[in-house]
């Protein structure tokens, strides 16, 4: 057994002990804990599967804001473990179910050895095409330019997500500020921390954005690394969630789609098709739309994790 | 010749005290009695055992920024876990969440 | 390919459990912590067939790679409607309960402004 496979092998060992964790603990706190720190592991996997932009997005979306969401949830909800554990189904249920997921699980590794052999890749053909951008990143390109459609539906969904969380607040604070305004100690650790690490966060938001042309990277990693350090802000009361009825905020936020959109139209109305680049401009147009896309990023991912508006504007 | 096998030597030599640092933090975690002294074990990993294994992976840099980021992520780290256990050892000696 | 071995084991193996949990856990939140859980183990396979598609010189096949970091913000906003749904369901009824016949005072919100 090589050095690289003992390796794989506890890498892989550890995060099922951690997925056997979040789902069998005792409270909603320590599955918590345990659901990071398997995110955080993830990552690990995913660059020993030779994927360092997912690895970077597992990382910083799985782990991070994920966890930030759970934790903030599994705090405000933990008056609620007493009542909800009177309702877990009886042990017959639960081998039914457990049966059920061997299976699955089962059959989902039988499919993968039976994979075939030679696997059938579009490697090739993301090469052959790389030159018309030119970018060195073969993800972004996929993201940007052969798959750009996703990518556009993508932000959309994520602004449906969004629209969703608002409408969950109260009829009367529509439009009003998000989530609960946090009142920090001025004097104390957090807000230190508020104030020194965003300035090198915005940097390095900005460099992994910047840096996923050519290398690991992208708008997605960079986006999140700037919502992370705008909630950070927000938590320890440095700044205040923007109101949903805000003119600004609304803008950024359908920035990112809108560009998408006006790109995908101009390819439409001068070129062959929908997001059609032209060639001589397609380094430039996909910079451009990526430089409307990770403020909507960041500002999307910012506002949904600070939650439905509960107060009104002028608070 | 000689310099790769030192390096090589210095950089096991360093990650492997990392790695034993980062030991006994999680044998500390696993076997303090309370969350102060927990803490306290942890920081040891933080500290000494992320700073032992960045210092030996320095040789193995190529060139002075790789080396600069190696040594940020080190300082992100230690600013990043310093204020971390500042807020969790407060919110423990107040009583801190029910368990 | 023993390293696909591996990593497929484990990719199945978070999908059995999460699978798992979201059947058998009664409390919301656990049914979304295990849903991401399985939806991470899906993403897992979608790694090792990537990762079994390298050429070209390539590490790996970079579309199912963009169709996972696709899929990874997907699945936190649809995570994160939930959660806010599961907040507000809270507020409304003081409990986490799924049941339709469970007594609950859902006429106002019980949540003062």
């Amino acid at each position: 057994m090589t050095t690289a496979t003992a390796f794989n092998l506890g890498l892989a060992v550890l995060v099922m002990v951690l997925a056997c964790w979040t789902v069998l603990a005792r409270g909603a706190f320590a599955a918590t804990v345990g659901f990071v720190a398997y995110g955080l592991l993830l990552a690990f996997i995913w660059i020993r599967l030779g994927a360092v932009d997912v690895a970077l997005t597992e990382a910083a979306i799985g782990g991070g804001l994920s966890g930030v969401l759970m934790l903030g949830a599994a705090a405000r909800l933990r008056a609620s473990e007493a009542l909800i554990a009177a309702e877990t189904i009886a042990a017959g249920r639960r081998l039914w179910a457990a049966a059920l997921s061997a299976v699955t699980a089962l059959a989902l590794v039988t499919s993968v050895l039976l994979l075939p052999d030679p696997a059938p890749t579009l490697a090739p053909a993301a090469a052959e095409n790389a030159a018309a951008t030119t970018l060195g990143n073969p993800v972004t390109n996929v993201l940007m330019a052969f798959r750009a459609l996703d990518t556009m539906l993508e932000k959309v969904v994520l602004l449906l997500a969004l629209v969703g969380v608002w409408s969950l607040g109260p009829d009367r604070f529509w439009g009003g500020r998000l989530g609960p305004r946090h009142r920090v100690d001025p004097e104390g650790m957090l807000v230190f921390l508020a104030q020194l690490l965003p300035p090198a966060g915005v940097v390095v938001g900005i460099y992994v954005f910047w840096v996923g042309a050519n290398a690991p990277g992208g708008a997605f990693q960079g986006g999140t690394i700037l919502a992370a350090m705008w909630l950070l802000a927000m938590m320890a009361g440095l700044t205040d969630t923007p109101p949903s009825g805000s003119r600004r905020a609304r803008l950024v936020l359908v920035a990112g789609p809108s560009a998408f959109l006006i790109v995908g139209l101009g390819g439409l109305w001068l070129g062959e098709a929908f997001l059609a680049y032209p060639l001589a401009y397609a380094k430039a147009l996909i910079l451009g739309i990526e430089f409307a896309m990770v403020p909507t990023i960041a500002v999307t991912l910012g506002l949904l994790l600070a939650g439905p508006p509960d107060r009104s504007a002028q608070s | 010749m000689n310099m790769a096998i030192v390096s090589d030597i210095f950089t096991i030599a360093a990650v492997s005290a990392g790695a034993f640092f980062f030991l006994a933090g999680t044998v500390g975690l696993l076997r303090f009695p309370d969350v102060l002294t927990r803490l306290h074990a942890l920081t040891k990993a933080d500290n000494l055992g992320l700073g032992l294994v960045v210092l030996g992976l320095l040789p193995r840099t190529d060139g002075l920024l790789s080396a600069l980021k190696l040594i940020s992520i080190w300082l992100l780290v230690l600013l990043g876990g310093g204020i971390i256990t500042q807020l969790i050892a407060t919110s423990a000696r107040r009583g801190g969440p029910p368990e | 390919m023993s390293a696909m071995i591996i990593f497929a084991i484990c990719a199945a193996a978070a999908v059995g459990l999460g699978l798992f949990g979201v059947i058998t856990n009664p409390h919301p939140l656990r049914k979304i912590l295990s849903f991401n859980i399985l939806g991470s183990g899906v993403f897992l396979i979608f790694g090792i067939v990537a990762r079994r598609g390298a050429a070209a010189g390539f590490g790996g096949d970079p579309v199912p790679q963009a169709l996972v970091i696709t899929g990874i913000v997907v699945a936190i906003s649809a995570t994160a409607l939930a959660v806010a749904l599961l907040l507000r369901l809270f507020e409304a009824t003081g409990s986490v309960t799924l049941r339709a016949d469970a007594s609950a005072d859902t006429s106002e919100d019980r949540a003062a402004p």
